[in-house]
């Protein structure tokens, strides 16, 4: 159960880290509105000169095979909702390290997530 | 192609696109796993072991491809919304996961958890109703 929790904390913390570091990238190199391949590949040559997407590429990659090593003790209609407590730290860390404006509503529905999260985990029982 | 707009339409297309993406790589990822077993060790034999395991399985790589596909889309959705709003949009694919995996996978879901899941899709048509995008683009 430890080794478990264990895994569940690094997939929720590690991935949402990536998914911001991820996110503060894009921001940076701005919106993709040219879908022409040539276009496509410098933006991802802009991507990839940007520090933050490495940190994101680095904590994703080990939420990734956290989520595996889960997958394999755990069904994966158990493991899969119980990540969406991500989504609490998701709206933390928009708001603190993207300055984005979460609204009530929106933490209203974070708020219904980890409620529903929380049900998920009861049910394992 | 050459888009001067990212409309909502669009944003709801990928999302939508997200919501199939993730749930499938996320079931063939687990069909993978079931039959390969947990790392037993953190050791770096061990995981060089596991990780072999890994490359040799044909359902790890097409879910790893699916999630890659996913990535792509969650990337370009990103560039045109706010990550709390695009993170929280994505989180119907809760329900689709708890569906692939009790007809794809026959796992058990209790009513308590397919009530979890209900509520966890609620909460992100909640979040549905908020503007996309909040900040400055860049």
């Amino acid at each position: 159960m430890a080794n478990e929790i264990i895994l569940l904390l690094l997939i929720v913390v590690a991935g949402t880290g990536g998914e911001l570091c991820v996110a503060r990238t894009m921001q940076a190199v701005g919106p993709a509105t040219d879908f022409r391949l040539a276009a496509l590949i410098q933006l991802i040559l802009r991507v990839l000169r940007i520090g933050w997407m490495w940190l994101g590429l680095l904590l994703m990659a080990v939420a990734f095979f956290s989520l595996l090593d889960m997958l394999s003790l755990e069904n994966v209609s158990f493991v899969v909702p119980v990540t969406a407590l991500r989504y609490g730290f998701g709206a933390a860390g928009g708001k603190v390290f993207l300055r984005e404006q979460v609204t009530g509503k929106r933490w209203a529905g974070v708020l219904l997530v980890c409620i529903g999260v929380g049900l998920v985990l009861i049910g394992k029982r | 192609m050459k888009t001067s707009a990212s409309s909502p339409s669009k944003i709801y297309l990928l999302i939508v696109l997200m919501v199939i993406l993730g749930p499938v790589g996320n079931v063939l990822l687990g069909k993978g796993m079931k039959r390969i077993g947990a790392a037993t060790a953190w050791n770096p034999v061990e995981l060089l072991h596991f990780l072999e395991m890994l490359s040799r399985s044909g359902v790890i790589w097409l879910g790893v491809a699916c999630l890659m596909a996913f990535f792509a889309v969650y990337m370009l959705v990103l560039s045109w919304a706010d990550y709390s709003y695009v993170q929280l949009a994505s989180a119907m694919a809760y329900g689709m996961v708890a569906l692939l995996g009790h007809f794809l996978l026959g796992e058990v879901v209790t009513p308590l958890r397919w009530a979890g899941v209900l509520i966890i899709c609620l909460g992100v048509l909640v979040v549905g109703h908020t503007p996309p995008r909040t900040t400055e683009q860049g």
